[in-house]
């Protein structure tokens, strides 16, 4: 028996298998994975971001040309990184504090709770391809309920998707309605915050208001954290909602790679960052400038992605 | 102990509740409760700004098959749903198991590769990646999706972990001492064990390929043989306007598969979803 709880009592250390061969059998897939779909394209659109190419020639070097290119001469990728950030700016808190309302108001309900949290959820469950095509139909000037309903009270609904001032409100609205997800989280993040700190804060005789700024806000922190950076992560990588709102609200409803010829519209309105690497590259043949924008992408998100690794040691640490 | 006062400003409170509750209840539904109406009607009312069906077309669903390869459609997404989710199970759960439970030198910059994998936005590696794909022929198709699944998901390798960790060691230690190899010790001890946590990657899985767009429009949107339901949905168009009754029918049909897998898995998804916000 003391040999046994000696083992046991040496835990994570003794489940060392002896063979490293062993080891390589779980794990040798993903650090392929990781050689093939991280690394090398990684390094692959450093280099790239260096060189003239199209997908038939190979690449010529022509230093820092579309890096030039790409920081100042281009228009369109200055007004889509501008449309990028305007997205996470509108986004991220709308979404953030949507989340938390929304699950402070189902966590103070009792048995009506996993009711309500299962109808908020739904819309998070539609593929995006779906929501946005609700959102421009549901929006659609002339036609769309909501002018229809706002008439009703003699407010001139705005143009929404086919409104450049309008548009990216559009696409807010329509990211607020799958915030389910992030209501999840934060409706189990609620629940962890220990009662004795509510009791503690109340006897001192704190209101409603303070308790959840010195009690609930301090204790939940990680967790929004964790949702405000991928968050931004996630805005930055905003493509499908934008890029099917321009083609069906434009009325050409183009298909294939045809739907590139609707990007941003109205106006570049709804034209991010990733829809123009996309198109720069895909569209303009401008291989070496796409990359050049693959790589400013990769540092700004590696950026956040730091500030998460930093915060959350437990990621990476030992497990159990 | 409660004033009269106090439960009357707890009954306040209960229906104020309630009533934003519902508020809200509404506006989450009325775009799904929309496309429904609208996938009823006839092209000509969806020109109109009449909400209710002047009369009922539910053959609407029937002609949005006619009118598309929609079956097709919905059989390429299938496909790669199915595969891409089985796929990442084979490769994902051992290396989960690998970084929560084995000890081997590398394994915290292994995981913090697979962080950065996972937040890694997909169009920075896009144009490499599609040069590789370019050179084995295999653009067109749904393979360059669904291949990589053998090496792994990172995101679902995360989450695996995160489950992982939370099953103590002592159910390990005992099955060692029954004489487990460490692949004994995954298939026999673990895996039962780590059903709803596999169950909840599974089902993002599917979901993250049924509902994708990027992918399937980066590789197979130049041959509609092979496009998915998303690249499929903006296909309805006549020649003077969208028709908006079948795009409507063809998009709630987008629906229902992650729906009834939805309600079939309800916790073990919520579980997942939670675990996904980071018990840091």
């Amino acid at each position: 028996m003391a040999a046994i709880a000696s083992q046991g009592s040496a835990g994570a250390v003794r489940r060392s298998p002896r063979r490293p061969l062993v080891v390589l059998t779980f794990i040798g897939p993903a650090l392929i994975g990781i050689a093939v779909f991280l690394i090398y394209p990684l390094l692959a659109a450093i280099y790239f971001s260096f060189t003239r190419f199209d997908m038939f020639n190979p690449p010529v070097w022509v230093g820092l040309d579309f890096w030039q290119y790409v920081l100042f001469d281009d228009p369109t990728v200055r007004v889509a990184a501008k449309n990028t950030l305007v997205f996470v700016v509108l986004m991220v808190p709308a979404r953030t504090v949507g989340a938390l309302l929304t699950a402070m108001l189902l966590n103070a309900m009792k048995r009506s709770r996993s009711t309500y949290r299962t109808l908020y959820y739904l819309p998070a469950l539609a593929p995006p391809v779906t929501a946005t095509i609700a959102f421009v139909l549901l929006l659609k000037p002339g036609t769309g309920p909501v002018n229809t309903l706002l008439a009703q009270f003699g407010i001139e609904g705005p143009g929404w998707f086919n409104d450049p001032d309008w548009a990216k409100t559009s696409l807010t609205l329509l990211a607020l309605w799958g915030v389910g997800d992030l209501m999840i989280i934060f409706m189990a993040a609620l629940l962890d915050v220990p009662k004795e700190l509510y009791e503690a804060a109340s006897l001192d005789g704190a209101s409603r208001r303070h308790q959840f700024r010195y009690v609930t806000l301090p204790t939940i922190s990680p967790v929004l954290l964790f949702a405000v950076i991928t968050g931004i992560i996630g805005t930055l990588n905003y493509f499908t909602q934008a890029a099917v709102a321009g083609s069906v609200a434009s009325g050409q409803v183009t298909s294939g790679s045809g739907i590139a010829g609707t990007f941003g519209y109205p106006e570049n309105a709804t034209l991010t960052y990733p829809m123009r690497l996309y198109s720069i590259g895909f569209g303009n043949n401008l291989f070496g400038a796409a990359n050049v924008m693959a790589v400013i992408l990769f540092v700004v998100s590696m950026t956040a992605t730091i500030v998460l690794l930093r915060r959350f040691k437990a990621f990476t640490g030992s497990g159990s | 102990m409660t004033t009269p006062q106090a439960r009357r400003g707890g009954f306040l409170l209960f229906v104020a509740r309630h009533a934003i509750g519902l508020a809200l209840a509404i506006m989450f539904l009325a775009p799904i409760v929309f496309l429904l109406l609208t996938s009823m009607m006839t092209s000509d009312q969806t020109l109109t700004a009449d909400l209710w069906p002047h009369s009922w077309h539910p053959e609407n669903y029937v002609e949005a098959f006619r009118r598309t390869p929609l079956l097709r459609f919905i059989g390429n997404t299938f496909l790669y749903a199915i595969l891409a989710t089985g796929f990442m199970l084979l490769a994902s759960v051992p290396a989960a198991y690998a970084l929560a439970k084995l000890r081997w030198r590398g394994r915290n910059l292994t995981m913090i590769l697979i962080i950065c994998m996972m937040m890694l936005p997909a169009q920075v590696t896009t144009v490499p990646l599609y040069m590789m794909w370019a050179n084995t022929g295999l653009t067109g198709t749904l393979w360059p999706l669904i291949l990589p699944m053998l090496a792994g998901d990172a995101f679902s390798i995360f989450l695996l972990r995160q489950f992982l960790v939370t099953i103590p060691d002592d159910y390990l230690d005992a099955a060692r001492i029954d004489g487990c190899g460490e692949w004994g010790t995954l298939l026999r001890v673990i895996l039962p064990m780590a059903r709803p946590g596999i169950a909840a990657a599974a089902m993002f899985q599917f979901f993250y390929a049924w509902n994708d767009y990027y992918g399937p429009f980066l590789y197979t949107s130049e041959n509609q043989e092979n496009w998915t339901i998303s690249l499929g949905l903006a296909s309805f168009r006549s020649l003077h306007h969208v028709e908006w009754h079948l795009v409507s029918a063809a998009t709630l049909l987008t629906m229902v598969p992650v729906i009834v897998l939805f309600f079939l898995a309800q916790k073990a998804f919520v579980q997942g979803v939670t675990l996904t916000g980071v018990k840091g």
